[in-house]
């Protein structure tokens, strides 16, 4: 039996380091510590046990030898005029690299899943800069917390304990007892139960109450009307009041302004009332990311081609549109020819009609699990699970870089090996 | 009865706990289903559990129905995944972020069942 402490948990941008892993004949037998989220990914599910090629998608999958499979897939890439890759959230940084320079290679388009996430954020993040800290500065310091269109309960479940809500530190001594907590929100949560303040904003008017807490903190409160997007006035200077008087703000906000009306400038607003609140007191913001390692991709991708995401290699030098270049924008406009989706499933999470598109394109899919992504795949490659079998970097969701630790050796190959081959074999076919 | 709500998706504890499990049963049962507060319930004028269609301009898709007193009026919840998807604004609006929430809807019961995820993809296709 083999005890692993400190490991690191491959779910959420957490990226929880107080893991304790116990194995037994290379099998995880127990995790302690981790949340349900994190539990059920490091104990594991039905994996895909070997390649796997079919011609039409209608039919059943053969199983095949990985050496079939990825000459299959570079043949795929290599004959498409227009190859989308996508995904790559549930991977290490070591595979961003290759798959950055295979996208670079086809002329492709790489994008992640931030695109159905925080990559309105990006945008935001270009127009007015993002005032952060590190989780650990948050922890130490923060004495208001606010959590904006975000449910860490259900999504990042150890979030308030270890870093916000409940964290105890240096200057933050009394935990929960010496915050105050503001949940904004269009249903009330499991996260605004436990708020000091709850406010229910109506669905698509986070942009107005926005708007209209930075006139208040602005000395015009005159102006607002009675209520903003079903918020009372009163409540909206409250709140001003406490933001304006703290120590130490955080703001956290997640899909709840990223996914509706007015998206990226939502966060734009939000960001801009972050900077005006630095005229009364220390605030910072940061988005609440999902994937363990969505961050480590817009880092990577940021580094090797300038853009953090969507970005399009087609002219032999990278571009970047998000609206042009997205992985949604190209499957509707029916651009794509061909896709690789890896550690990440479009098929369960864009829009119907990009899955339609994607079930009439030759698709290659890698990834450790059977999912709707397989269901309109050509290829289909298991690979090692990151963080979990494969040792590697990820970014958590303040930006700092960790080091994912192997808990058991894996069955499957790392998906590192699997693009270099792809991309060998793209070269050789290409008579390169 | 019908209603008229505004549909948003989103994540759930157990849409988490089963993400990388998605041809069980229990990644269905974690994300095939539709919130609805009691009132709006009583419209329907159906108990929770029962099968409701929910059609946007955009699609149409069976699930279960369930109460969540923390809802508004109007304001429907269907976790994120392949059955919020079959009914989500695919317009990315110059941004590359399809509209994931905010969508009129169009709640009806219905005596359909709820498709498996390997059902759903199989109309895609």
């Amino acid at each position: 039996m083999t005890v692993i402490t400190d490991a690191l948990c491959p779910f959420c941008g957490c990226l929880c380091d107080d893991l304790t892993i116990v194995v037994e004949d290379n099998k995880i037998t127990d995790v302690k510590q981790a949340c349900k989220l994190g539990t059920a990914k490091i104990m594991g599910h039905h994996r895909i046990k070997a390649p796997m090629m079919r011609k039409d998608k209608n039919s059943e999958f053969t199983e095949v030898s990985y050496e079939e499979a990825i000459n299959e897939a570079a043949k795929i890439l290599s004959n498409s005029k227009r190859p989308l890759l996508y995904g790559w959230a549930s991977s290490v940084c070591e595979a961003h690299k290759k798959g950055i320079l295979l996208a670079e290679e086809l002329g492709a388009i790489i994008d992640n899943t931030a695109t159905v996430c925080h990559a309105p954020s990006t945008l935001a993040v270009h127009e007015k800069g993002l005032p952060s800290a590190t989780l650990g500065q948050i922890k130490n310091r923060a004495d208001v917390i606010v959590f904006w269109g975000s449910n860490p309960v259900h999504a990042h479940p150890r979030h308030m304990g270890r870093y916000s809500v409940f964290a105890k530190g240096l200057f933050t001594e009394k935990g929960r007892k010496g915050r105050k907590v503001i949940v904004v929100d269009v249903r009330k949560t499991e996260t605004a139960n436990m708020a000091d303040e709850f406010v229910q904003v109506q669905q698509g008017s986070d942009y107005l109450v926005v708007s209209a807490l930075r006139s208040i903190l602005s000395g015009h409160a005159d102006v607002v009307p009675d209520t903003v997007g079903g918020v009372p006035k009163e409540q909206l200077i409250k709140i001003v009041e406490v933001l304006k008087t703290a120590k130490f703000v955080s703001i956290f906000f997640g899909m709840g302004l990223t996914q509706s009306k007015s998206m990226y400038k939502n966060i734009d607003n939000a960001i801009s009332l972050t900077f005006e609140l630095n005229s009364f007191t220390k605030c910072v913001i940061t988005p609440m990311r999902g994937h363990y390692n969505v961050t480590g991709f817009g880092q990577v991708c940021a580094w090797e081609t300038g853009y953090a995401t969507a970005v399009d290699f087609a002219r032999g030098a990278p571009y970047y549109n998000p609206g042009e270049t997205a992985a949604n924008d190209v499957l509707l406009r029916k651009e794509t020819d061909a896709a690789m989706i890896i550690a990440g499933d479009a098929g369960a999470h864009f829009p119907a009609d990009s899955v339609r598109h994607l079930a009439r394109i030759p698709v290659v899919q890698i990834d450790p699990y059977w999912n709707p992504t397989t269901e309109v795949s050509n290829v289909v490659i298991p690979v090692a699970i990151c963080g979990v079998e494969v040792a590697g970097t990820a970014y958590r969701m303040d930006g700092v870089s960790l080091r994912m630790r192997k808990m058991v050796e894996p069955a499957h190959p790392p998906d590192t090996e699997i693009l270099e081959k792809i991309t060998e074999r793209v070269r050789e076919l290409r008579g390169e | 009865m019908t209603l008229n709500a505004i549909l948003i998706t989103g994540r759930t504890i157990n849409q988490g706990a089963t993400i990388e499990n998605k041809t069980s049963l229990d990644y269905q049962e974690a994300t095939a289903y539709c919130e609805l507060n009691p009132k709006d319930i009583g419209i329907l004028g159906i108990s929770p559990g029962s099968c409701v269609s929910v059609t946007t301009d955009h699609g149409d898709v069976v699930v279960k129905l369930k109460e969540n007193k923390g809802n508004p009026d109007g304001l429907a919840f269907i976790p994120m995944g392949p059955w919020a998807n079959a009914v989500v604004n695919p317009d990315t609006r110059g941004c590359g972020m399809p509209g994931f929430k905010g969508i009129p809807s169009r709640i009806e019961p219905t005596e359909k069942k709820v498709l498996s995820m390997k059902e759903l993809i199989a109309r895609y296709k």
